[in-house]
């Protein structure tokens, strides 16, 4: 017993099961962001007043420390993995609405115009020109996002066991098996690179016009 | 707004305000561990990225560098490391240099890359030496943009640096931590305020830095 | 902000109901209304006590999920005054402490009636178990000899040599009763400093041994105290007063055979037992699930 992959009976869950919820509790936040970013962003390239304050509120929401954003949203959802979800969810609009304002702006007028002596609505040519054109940059922002949510999700450990892989560090320490600290961290960090590299292909797939070679980001 | 009351009485408290678990304590704590973190990742993110940028070499190396070290999760790393070692600041260290060497590195490595190429040949053609086309041409073009590096890095650290508290250490964490424990939401608002202004008067100082060091010229034409 | 929160706990609510209970997958998938929730706090002696109720009243085939490791007791009275959790292991006189500082009860049995007065209504206690296992202000070997005092000394006896300690313990500690509160308003002392912790964890047998601090919080069932040689002090006043293992419960949860179990239980287990069970999960290494099946089966509860 106390194999690498054995963990202790009070995680309650196996260790793909932590898998699962740590990806589940990473990832939906990011989805999340990306559904509300895409609009404000819009909303900022359109109106070009309301990037300003929209970054300065985001910045200020980005340097409240995560564990201090889950203690007080306990009051509101409890011990849960919402209360864990949300603040991952701010995190990556914050990294996100930049991202996809500066992508969005970097379409020339020329394509714009273009698009529009073609016959396109604006519906249209957001979703076929500027949003296409915007991709790399927008899954760059993603990238980061989802990369950093993966990571932030193991301080949910101190709120109840919300942590998912985060959960056996605690373990790790009280029974004396530093494996499964070992293992929690080198999972995580698996998952994160899994993820970003995904992103990657995601991304040469939907651009398939740009370069082959690998942007540093 | 209940937030703001609860920072309020926190802030109101005269126990707060001195003795060990004061806050200009934990703030000089939460400082102190702040810079240390950012003294080791630009002691280490800063050459590697000037050099590799003005070769222009091992940037897919470095991007991966970045990424594994983006994926490691700090808390994680911390425990791991609190086991290892035990007491002490190393354990806290490690997670925090980990966290911040991407950014450095990257951003310093992509500003460096990116320098028009034009003035950089005209000084190698007046012949001079690499070191001196490296700090007195490229890096002073580049400065903006190792320093967006910096700040960013800076800016997790200080945020970061509250999960020093988990293993025993001070610094402005311990309000958060204490406060979680204690069911003391005072605590818990006021720590995260601290943090909060900590890290936007960071934001403030680099960009005052920034005015200082960044050549008039170029910040002209960026 | 508000819409960011709302549509994430949408989606979290959709997507989790299953783990977000903390069902135990191998034996129960869904946290339906009459089955009981066995919550622990943060440490590892209550996620084994929170086991054996659990698998005592599964014993009765009553259907059981655990909350484990929730954290302190500022916490959890919270989750089980609101029903998050219906059963909780406690300790009488912490559990009191918490409920009313002043409480000086000097039996077990008048603890439990003064908690009963403090308790909330919906909430009620079962019968104490004879296993005792307190905070304390525990030394380490060095710090003892230094100042000549062994296991028949006082905490009180820490007079003038307090102001040169650092007292370790978890963060709760430093504002409880039984805590740096009481060790000033009972006996007078205040320590140098206060080194936040953990409940009596690895983190503050670490602590102590290597001397960061030089007094701790170890709980008396807590087998590093003999394998260190750590010097627990005397209690004269009874700041950590009676300390027995004892059910907190919501009322109406549990039927008559679900008390009965967990009557069981108490009248089973006693402080030999305890020290023996903690020391299976904390120093071999044991399954705390594993750990509390086997005794229940030998104390012929399951």
């Amino acid at each position: 017993m106390n194999g690498f992959f054995d963990l202790p009976s009070d995680l309650q869950h196996s260790y793909l099961g932590l898998v699962g919820l740590h990806a589940r509790e990473g990832l939906l936040p990011v989805l999340v962001a990306l559904l509300v970013a895409l609009p404000v962003a819009q909303l900022c390239v359109r109106f070009r007043w309301v990037y300003p304050p929209v970054l300065g509120v985001t910045t200020v929401l980005y340097s409240i420390p995560s564990l201090a954003f889950f203690v007080v949203l306990i009051d509101y959802f409890g011990q849960s993995e919402t209360t864990v979800m949300i603040p991952l969810a701010v995190y990556s609009l914050v990294v996100l609405v930049p991202g996809i304002v500066d992508g969005v702006r970097s379409v020339p007028q020329e394509t714009l115009a273009a698009a529009q002596a073609m016959g396109f609505g604006p519906v249209r040519r957001y979703l076929q020109v500027q949003l296409p054109i915007a991709a790399p940059a927008i899954i760059a922002g993603l990238r980061v996002a989802v990369v950093s949510s993966l990571s932030l999700v193991s301080v949910g450990m101190l709120i109840g066991n919300q942590g998912a892989l985060g959960n056996m560090l605690n373990d790790a320490t009280t029974y004396h098996r530093p494996a499964l600290a070992v293992n929690s961290v080198l999972t995580t960090a698996l998952l994160g690179i899994l993820a970003d590299a995904l992103l990657v292909l995601v991304r040469r797939l939907l651009t398939p016009w740009m370069p082959r070679k690998g942007a540093t980001r | 707004m209940n937030v703001l009351n609860f920072a309020h009485a926190f802030f109101s408290d005269s126990a707060h305000w001195h003795g060990y678990d004061g806050i200009p304590t934990r703030l000089a704590e939460h400082v102190r561990y702040s810079l240390e973190a950012l003294l080791f990742a630009a002691l280490i993110g800063l050459p590697v990225g000037l050099v590799t940028g003005h070769y222009g070499r091992g940037g897919n190396a470095l991007a991966l560098i970045a990424t594994a070290g983006r994926a490691l999760p700090s808390f994680g790393l911390l425990v791991l490391m609190f086991i290892w070692i035990g007491f002490g600041l190393l354990p806290v260290m490690i997670p925090l240099v980990v966290l911040a060497v991407p950014p450095i590195l990257v951003t310093t490595y992509e500003a460096v890359r990116s320098v028009d190429p034009s003035p950089v040949d005209a000084a190698r053609g007046m012949g001079m030496p690499e070191a001196r086309v490296l700090f007195q041409v490229e890096l002073p073009v580049a400065l903006p943009l190792i320093l967006s590096g910096l700040r960013t890095a800076a800016i997790q650290i200080v945020s970061t640096a509250t999960i020093a508290a988990y293993v025993s250490l001070g610094g402005l964490g311990r309000y958060i931590i204490d406060g979680l424990y204690q069911r003391n939401y005072e605590k818990v608002v006021g720590g995260a305020t601290l943090v909060a202004g900590l890290a936007l008067t960071t934001l403030v100082v680099f960009w005052a830095a920034s005015r200082i060091t960044v050549s008039p010229g170029v910040r002209r034409s960026s | 902000m508000v819409a960011l929160a709302a549509a994430t706990a949408l989606l979290a609510g959709c997507s989790s109901s299953d783990g977000k209970s903390g069902g135990n997958p191998l034996t129960d998938s869904k946290a339906s209304g009459d089955t009981v929730v066995v919550g622990s706090n943060n440490f590892p002696e209550s996620t084994l006590l929170a086991d054996i109720y659990g698998e005592a009243l599964k014993a009765k085939g009553i259907k059981v999920s655990y909350k484990p490791n929730i954290g302190s007791r500022e916490t959890t009275y919270g989750l089980i005054k609101n029903g998050s959790i219906k059963v909780l292991p406690e300790y009488n006189g912490a559990l009191l402490a918490y409920l009313d500082p002043k409480a000086k009860p000097t039996t077990a049995e008048a603890t439990t009636t003064a908690i009963e007065a403090k308790l909330d209504s919906k909430l009620t206690l079962l019968k104490p178990a004879a296993a005792e296992s307190k905070d304390s202000v525990t030394l380490n070997a060095a710090t003892a000899k230094k100042y000549h005092l062994t296991d028949k000394s006082t905490i009180a006896d820490l007079k003038g040599i307090a102001k040169d300690l650092v007292m370790g313990a978890s963060p709760e500690f430093q504002t409880r009763q039984q805590g740096l509160v009481g060790l000033k308003s009972v006996y007078g002392l205040e320590f140098k400093s206060f080194k936040a912790l953990d409940a009596g964890g690895p983190l503050t047998q670490a602590a102590l041994k290597k001397n960061a601090v030089q007094a701790a919080d170890i709980f008396t069932t807590d087998s590093t105290i003999s394998k260190e040689k750590f010097v627990v002090l005397q209690d004269p006043k009874n700041l950590f007063g009676f300390e027995n293992v004892q059910p907190l419960v919501r009322k109406g949860v549990l039927s008559q055979k679900g008390v009965d179990a967990l009557d069981a239980v108490s009248a089973k287990l006693d402080t030999a037992t305890l020290l023996d069970l903690d020391t299976q999960v904390q120093v071999q290494g044991k399954d705390p699930l594993d750990v509390a099946k086997a005794w229940l089966q030998s104390a012929g509860i399951a």
